[in-house]
């Protein structure tokens, strides 16, 4: 009799692991669901390749893509390496005491900062302390400042996870700690941190409230001629033009959600397979 | 029970009568805990010491003090000396890069870096600051040739280290130290992790290195100490687990006609 019953309740508990687990993807899969089935009609050459016209009700999106890109790459130049740097020190040179706590402690509430506070930070300093104006490079640093986190986590476990055999095998033939890390130990975590930096920079490209204020533009139908310039972003594109644009078909701004979904996502596939590839090579051998 | 090991073996070979490195009231300490108590010893130039005893007494500990690799842990504390032709190594104006330049370490495990095989010995003279590609050609081919792995890795010098056997790994990562033209060579268990023939061969290379370089060799292996040695410190736990030195002298003595009982029972122990 309780052998059944133990039966039972082990069916229930297995049955309710398995709903939670369940319930982590059936969103995921519906979002994509319902935004490839109302978008995909909304994408053509034109939409992908013209610039907006009448505030986005025609014309295509492409500065918007464009500018999610250098944004991408401008936080990428910026955050990928001081992050590697600060990942270094903090692994390879740091001392145990309360500076490195501080140091700690730092990047921990770095992560948890709300981004429109971001956002007003790099007002207040990139925009107008060191006069960068409302421009791509303000954004960028801003977004850089927010993807640091990500980016010295990620650097400085990937750094650590280097075995310790290779530096002792470098350090015992007379080379200094620099040299060991510059020619053995970076080579051999650059995969790892590479793949923290991708990741990082898909959640920069899905960032809207930091950009909004310090450069981000609302309807700029051309690409930025500089990086003073300001720039349109998809994230930003897709809120304007659902919030304030009466009358815009619905399937442009499903197709401009289409559009941000993949760029995010296709970042987030190549972290995994870079992640993979190096996986399998470390290995196999 | 008897030693039983071939006598042939133990013939004392024509070894340097000059003192390349000497141990002096050596205590080393983890924090509060001490590792090493009072040793003091001779290491004679062109031949291969041995270092004994059991597990946790402190070998590799000991062992890493030549080249001051425990200055890499934390909490390491080291009084007496150590002196490499006649001067202190922990002195204070020691440069540790250039002396492990001079004193070299082949480790337990196999560590070749994932690097061609060429680079992994290239890396140590390219660190050096030598930049001629003949010069490095030369260097390696040396290196290797001394290492005896020339022969088999000569057509595939490109490829990726980490594909060699066990055996050969060992002897490209001594090729790594020979290539730096080191004085002292210091192996922490160099075989432990090798099939019997690779033993054999890392054996033979030790015996033809010891002609020009200085061996100092950690070992578990009783009989690869009795066959591989010219001399032998047997280290033993104390107590309160601190290393001390037992007996040191030639091997040939330690293993056949050793002074102090615990050094016996060691041996005897390990063969019986």
């Amino acid at each position: 009799m309780t052998m059944v019953r133990r039966q039972v309740t082990q069916r229930a508990a297995f049955g309710f692991l398995i709903a939670s687990t369940l319930i982590v993807v059936i969103p995921v899969l519906v979002i994509i669901g319902i935004i490839l089935f109302n978008g995909a009609g909304a994408i053509n050459l034109e939409f992908l390749t013209q610039a907006p016209s009448q505030a986005g009700k025609a014309g295509g999106i492409f500065p918007a893509i464009v500018g999610t890109f250098y944004l991408m790459l401008g936080t990428l130049i910026i955050a990928l390496p001081v992050g590697v740097m600060a990942g270094v020190y903090l692994t390879e040179y740091a001392g145990d005491n309360w500076l490195t706590k501080l140091i700690n402690m730092a990047i921990i509430n770095l992560a948890g900062v709300p981004s429109i506070i971001y956002g007003l930070f790099g007002l207040g300093i990139f925009v107008m302390t060191f006069n960068f104006g409302m421009s791509l490079l303000s954004a960028s640093f801003t977004l850089a400042c927010q993807a640091l986190a990500m980016t010295i986590t990620t650097s400085r476990e990937a750094i650590l996870a280097v075995p310790r055999e290779y530096r002792e095998g470098s350090l015992a033939i007379g080379t200094t700690k620099w040299q060991t890390v510059r020619h053995v130990v970076l080579p051999q975590a650059m995969p790892g941190i590479i793949t923290g930096a991708v990741l990082a920079m898909s959640r920069a490209a899905g960032e809207t409230a930091p950009i909004l204020v310090v450069g981000a533009a609302f309807l700029l139908p051309r690409l930025p001629h500089s990086v003073f310039d300001q720039f349109m972003a998809l994230p930003y594109h897709l809120y304007t033009v659902a919030a304030h644009v009466p009358g815009i078909p619905d399937a442009t701004i499903w197709g401009i959600a289409l559009v941000l979904l993949v760029v995010v996502l296709s970042f987030n596939v190549m972290a995994t397979l870079i992640r993979l590839r190096t996986r399998t090579r470390r290995y196999s051998l | 029970m008897k030693v039983d090991i071939d006598n042939e073996i133990l013939v004392k070979r024509d070894i340097g009568q000059t003192t390349r490195m000497a141990v002096r009231d050596l205590n080393l300490y983890y924090g509060d805990f001490q590792a090493l108590r009072e040793i003091s010893l001779d290491i004679p130039e062109r031949s291969i010491t041995a270092i004994i005893g059991p597990s946790g007494c402190g070998k590799s500990t000991f062992l890493r003090v030549f080249n001051r690799m425990n200055d890499l842990i934390t909490g390491v504390r080291i009084e007496g000396s150590i002196e490499l032709d006649g001067i202190n190594i922990y002195d204070r104006n020691i440069d540790v890069v250039e002396l492990r330049k001079r004193v070299g370490m082949v480790f337990q495990k196999p560590n070749p870096f994932p690097m061609s095989i060429f680079e992994n010995v290239a890396y140590g003279p390219r660190r050096h600051g030598i930049k001629n590609r003949i010069e490095l050609e030369n260097i390696v081919e040396r290196s290797l040739k001394q290492a005896a792995l020339w022969e088999e890795v000569e057509s595939k010098i490109d490829q990726s280290a980490l594909a060699l056997s066990g055996g050969q790994q060992q002897r490209l990562c001594i090729a790594r130290v020979l290539a730096v033209e080191p004085e002292v060579i210091l192996m922490d268990e160099p075989c432990s992790a090798l099939d019997p023939v690779a033993t054999l061969r890392i054996e033979e290379l030790m015996r033809n290195l010891s002609e020009n370089y200085t061996i100092v060799i950690v070992t578990h292996n009783m009989q690869q100490a009795a066959r591989a040695s010219d001399m032998a410190a047997f280290l033993m736990m104390e107590d309160d687990r601190a290393g001390i030195l037992v007996e040191y002298g030639p091997t040939a003595e330690i293993f056949t006609n050793p002074k102090d009982k615990r050094t016996e029972d060691y041996i005897t122990g390990r063969f019986g």
